[in-house]
């Protein structure tokens, strides 16, 4: 009888010896972008302490101060460092203000999206037949309205019962609500793709010869081996979300330019690039960029390690 | 359509069955399985001569096949892939259900139980699957594959119980006891196996379906695990329903045969007596093709054709296409099994009518 | 000389744990119209050799020494565009899944005739007669219609038989056939195998058969070669390894089957499982499963733990075991190469 030499290994060695580990090792673009996401992470959540002003603050806005440029231009003034915008608010502290939401808004959303849509691939594609056709003809009818639609149905009704202000109050949550419910099929296909796969492994067969009930084995069993393909597409729906709430933002469907996102302040901007004062609009835009290049560049690397039909490659 | 005679029937005809009265563990009566090709109801239409018609497929799996499991045998099925062998055997452990037909257990009724009502029946009847690398949940230890149906079973059990149970059968199966920390996919497909044996022994079955259990694995490893089968009916008294394509585990393990092709059973006997007089020309054919050590030249009888769809099951026996002693009578009748005076049951005209 | 000379092929693969040694010094050859077997459990290195003859390794595997003469001329280290005029066209490959080597978007006739005309300058009317008649060579019912077909509208047996006929397309020299009826029913590979067979024979064409059942072994093949852990182990007439092998896991292979037990009886079964190329025991690799590592007087066999054995000449096969070695010359047969 062969027996194993070597002790079992704990959690940490095995992560030690991954494949993941190894591959990131070895990737250095992944590890760059790491780098920057998880720098301007921490940098928007410590924005209250690291922002040399407080942009929500009504009270430091000086009207006088407005369209200062940046540093780097004659005419600026050494205390505002990216500048001020058009209201005088500190550019750099209310991008930090401004990135943080975003980042809460891609983070809800994605949140939001993947518990209705891993809910609801899971019981479409274990139990079949009419709950299956139910949930994705439901996937599809939400598919078909977009983002935009949805943004506005709710906002509608929304502003319509509980008036404007109850809704720029607490318009980040609107906007995870709305993100969040107008991508959720995108999980459910993929999860009910890798639950119809699962199910027809023999693992399943075997925990109901066991007798085990269908809610346990779905949550237990198949669910668990169907979170890869979740983990790969959540890197890619955190940036889409981004994208979306910004764009929500720009066409004044968003958060209210008192508590701007980094789509608000690029609309916010866009009205003075005629006048010349283009870094308004320009400086949060790179920064979105930047935020969604890293998230993209991070998600395909996630994909080519979890994809196992590369891992020989 | 009865296509296959009535068992009670034919008890009588077997001179000296002593075990006459002795009730079976598992009767199978007239098990028929069809799976739809055809969808929904809405795929289900069709335009024909400018009307709507509703047109369905089937795959005709299993077509009226009866079988009886003795207490302590080990069955063996045989047949080529797409013969229904399989079907069965998931039919029986209530992962498909049945379109017609019976099953009992111990003299109950199981092919319309609820899945709550068959819970006692599954601490008495388990199954063990073709894959090894499949049949082991990747995201969880052996320790808690295996905890999983004693838990399930045995509520009432504390901590202790179960882990001195996991551990008793880990060591009947032959697995150390450390490995219990580790994931399936850190052992080697015979090891795997016996931790798939392990999950189903845990519960004291004593019943196993085994579906291809050594298909998977190498030459010498298919021995250890064959010989761990062995030893695990010795020791709990298991009955076995073992489906396999391999002739030579069969006529080394099997207490009877039944030759299956085509969702129908050809033949049944007991092993030595296949072996020795195989009756049914499908039989014949199966055992001239295992490629012998001993001759160096193969001498394997020719089988014309390929094996027909079960989706369109020819008519009368489902073997006469592929025949060589196929006539009229083939191609019209479906032969019934006949029981012969060494115990063994054959469905063809032509051994009936004494051509063969 | 023979047709095909392989001598001391070593096929590693660079995987992130390091180096591993997929073949070490693997030697044989093949003689015009020659069948010979290669045997081996998974793992052992026999689909490797066999794709390592026309490089055909995919990365990280490469091949890091030795030589493999065909015709006069070495095939280790040829350029890609002159191993592409011997693919195919004078070595040919059967698969164990057809459709590996059938591309499901192009009919039957239209992948014999681009495959004719790669090699050959002819027209396609030509090609396809060429088609037509190695179809009907291979036994295919109504082959006229078969041409116009497409793989998954065939069973099977029958895709198998039109690799076949692929395989014998350009006339090769040698077809390496990679468990080739593996897939198959028993009266399927039954039909395959015999046509093989009867087809090599009639064309005077070597075959390499890589299998690992000991039956169609016995039943196709001339010569065989036992691997273990990516060495040949044994090599030798294939009727005189079946009847009387002499290496202890040879013997203990065929004393597995359940035909060499009683009915009823428990198996004769090696102990444990073929170790992992990347953490090969010292010595002999099979020395951990092996009953022969003490000697009759119960003393051990150091050599057995420490050294590699080397070939010995025993009768008219060729066995690496120190156990043969020892009874035959009286002395542990010791290879080339240590243990690293």
């Amino acid at each position: 009888m062969s027996t194993y030499a070597s002790p079992t290994p704990t959690r940490w060695a095995r992560f030690r010896d991954s494949y993941f580990l190894y591959s990131f090792k070895r990737t250095w673009s992944a590890q760059l972008c790491l780098a920057i996401f998880v720098s301007l992470v921490i940098i928007a959540f410590l924005a209250p302490w690291l922002a040399p002003t407080d942009p929500y603050d009504l009270r430091q806005i000086d009207i006088l101060a407005s369209e200062l440029p940046p540093f780097w231009i004659a005419g600026a003034d050494e205390m505002y460092m990216l500048g001020t915008d058009a209201q005088g608010r500190d550019l750099l502290s209310i991008i930090l203000y401004g990135t943080r939401v975003s980042l809460i808004i891609g983070f809800g959303a994605v949140l939001l999206q993947a518990l209705l849509g891993v809910t609801f691939g899971l019981l479409a594609g274990y139990l079949g037949g009419r709950v299956d056709a139910l949930l994705m003809r439901l996937a599809d009818i939400q598919l078909s309205f977009s983002t935009l639609m949805v943004a506005i149905v709710v906002g509608a009704i929304v502003k319509a019962t509980l008036g404007s202000s109850f809704y720029s109050e607490y318009a980040v949550l609107m906007l995870i609500l709305i993100i969040g419910l107008a991508e959720w099929p995108q999980y459910a296909r993929t999860v009910r793709a890798s639950v119809l796969a699962e199910r027809s492994k023999e693992y399943v067969d075997a925990a109901r010869v066991m007798g085990l009930g269908s809610r346990r084995i779905m949550f237990r069993h198949v669910l668990p081996n169907t979170l890869s393909p979740v983990f790969v597409i959540s890197t890619v729906q955190i940036a889409n979300a981004i994208i979306s709430e910004a764009a929500l933002s720009f066409l004044g469907l968003g958060m209210p330019e008192t508590h701007p996102s980094l789509g608000s302040l690029i609309k916010s901007g866009f009205d003075y690039i005629q006048s010349g004062s283009w870094w308004i609009t320009l400086i949060p835009g790179v920064v979105l960029v930047v935020l969604v290049l890293t998230i993209n560049l991070l998600g395909d690397w996630v994909r080519d390690v979890m994809n196992p039909r590369l891992y020989k490659g | 359509m009865n296509r296959v005679a009535q068992a009670p029937a034919l008890d009588s005809q077997i001179p000296a069955a002593p075990e006459q009265d002795r009730q079976a563990l598992l009767e199978i009566r007239d098990l028929t399985k069809r799976f739809s090709l055809s969808g929904d109801f809405l795929e289900q239409l069709r335009f024909k001569g400018g009307k709507l018609v509703r047109k369905q497929e089937f795959v005709h799996a299993i077509n009226g096949v009866s079988l009886d499991i003795q207490r302590g045998e080990a069955l063996c099925v045989v047949g080529e892939s797409g013969c229904g062998k399989s079907t069965v055997a998931r039919v029986v452990m209530g992962l498909l259900s049945p379109s017609g037909g019976e099953i009992r257990y111990d003299g109950a009724r199981i092919d319309s139980l609820s899945s709550r009502q068959l819970l006692p029946y599954r601490k008495r009847m388990q199954m063990i699957f073709q894959n090894p690398y499949a049949s082991l949940n990747p995201r969880m230890t052996i320790q808690q594959t295996l905890e999983e149906p004693l838990r399930l079973h045995h509520p009432d059990w504390d901590r202790q119980k179960v882990r001195d149970k996991v551990e008793e059968v880990m060591a009947s199966v032959g697995i150390a006891p450390d490995w219990g920390k580790r994931f399936g996919h850190e052992f080697s497909g015979g090891q795997r196996q016996r931790i798939a044996i392990a999950r189903a022994l845990a519960v004291d079955p004593e019943f196993i379906v085994a579906d291809e259990p050594i298909s998977a694995l190498d030459v010498s490893i298919q021995a250890q695990v064959l010989n761990l089968l062995m030893d695990a009916q010795r020791d709990r008294h298991l009955t076995y329903l073992f489906i396999t394509h391999d002739l030579a585990v069969v006529e080394h393990f099997g207490t009877r045969v039944a030759v299956m092709y085509l969702g129908t059973v050809c033949e049944i006997a007991p092993t030595a007596t296949l072996f020795a007089t195989p009756r049914h020309p499908y039989t014949q054919a199966l055992m001239s093709a295992i490629p012998k050590l001993e001759d160096d030249r193969p001498q394997h009888i020719r089988l014309s054709g390929e094996v027909p769809t079960p989706v369109n099951l020819p008519s009368g026996c489902v073997f006469h296409a592929r025949c060589p002693h196929a006539n009229e009578r083939c191609r019209i009748e479906i032969p019934r099994l006949i029981a012969k005076e060494d115990g063994s049951q054959v469905a063809c005209h032509a051994v009936e009518e004494g051509r063969l | 000389m023979s047709l095909l000379n392989v001598t001391d092929l070593d096929v590693r693969f660079a995987l992130r744990q390091g180096e591993v040694r997929a073949l070490r010094n693997v030697s044989f050859s093949l003689d015009r119209g020659e069948r010979l077997g290669i045997v081996g459990e998974s793992g052992a290195g026999k689909s490797v050799a066999a794709f390592s003859l026309l490089n055909l390794i995919a990365k990280p595997g490469f091949i890091a020494g030795g030589s493999i003469r065909f015709d006069g001329q070495e095939l280790n280290g040829m350029s890609e565009r002159c191993l592409r005029k011997i693919r195919g066209n004078r070595i040919s490959m059967i698969f164990q899944d057809p459709m590996m080597t059938l591309n499901p978007v192009l009919s039957i006739g239209e992948q014999m005739v681009e495959c004719l005309k790669a090699h050959r300058r002819i027209s396609s009317r030509e090609a396809r007669t060429i088609a037509l008649h190695k179809l009907q060579q291979v036994q295919i019912p109504s082959p006229e219609t078969r041409l116009d077909q497409y793989p998954h509208e065939l069973s099977g047996g029958m895709r198998q038989r039109i690799i076949i006929a692929i395989a014998l397309l350009l006339d090769p020299d040698i077809i390496i056939a990679d468990e080739p009826t593996t897939a198959l029913d028993v009266t399927i590979q039954a039909e395959i195998m015999a046509l093989l067979l009867e087809l090599c024979e009639k064309h005077n064409v070597g075959l390499i058969l890589i299998t690992h059942d000991l039956g169609v072994v016995s039943q196709v093949t001339q010569r065989m070669l036992v691997m273990y852990a990516g060495r040949v182990i044994e090599e030798g007439p294939t009727r005189e390894i079946i009847n009387d092998p002499q290496h202890p896991y040879t013997q203990g292979l065929m004393n597995a089957l359940p035909q060499m037990a009683t009915p009823g009886e428990r198996l004769n079964q090696i102990p444990g499982s073929m170790p992992s190329l990347s953490k090969l025991p010292s010595g002999c690799a099979f020395h951990p499963r092996c009953g022969f590592v003490k000697r009759a007087d119960g003393q051990p066999r150091r050599a057995c733990h420490d050294v590699i054995p080397d070939f010995v000449e025993s009768g008219n096969c060729r066995v690496a075991c120190h156990m043969v070695a020892e009874m035959l010359n009286g002395e542990p047969s010791l290879a080339k190469e240590e243990t690293p």
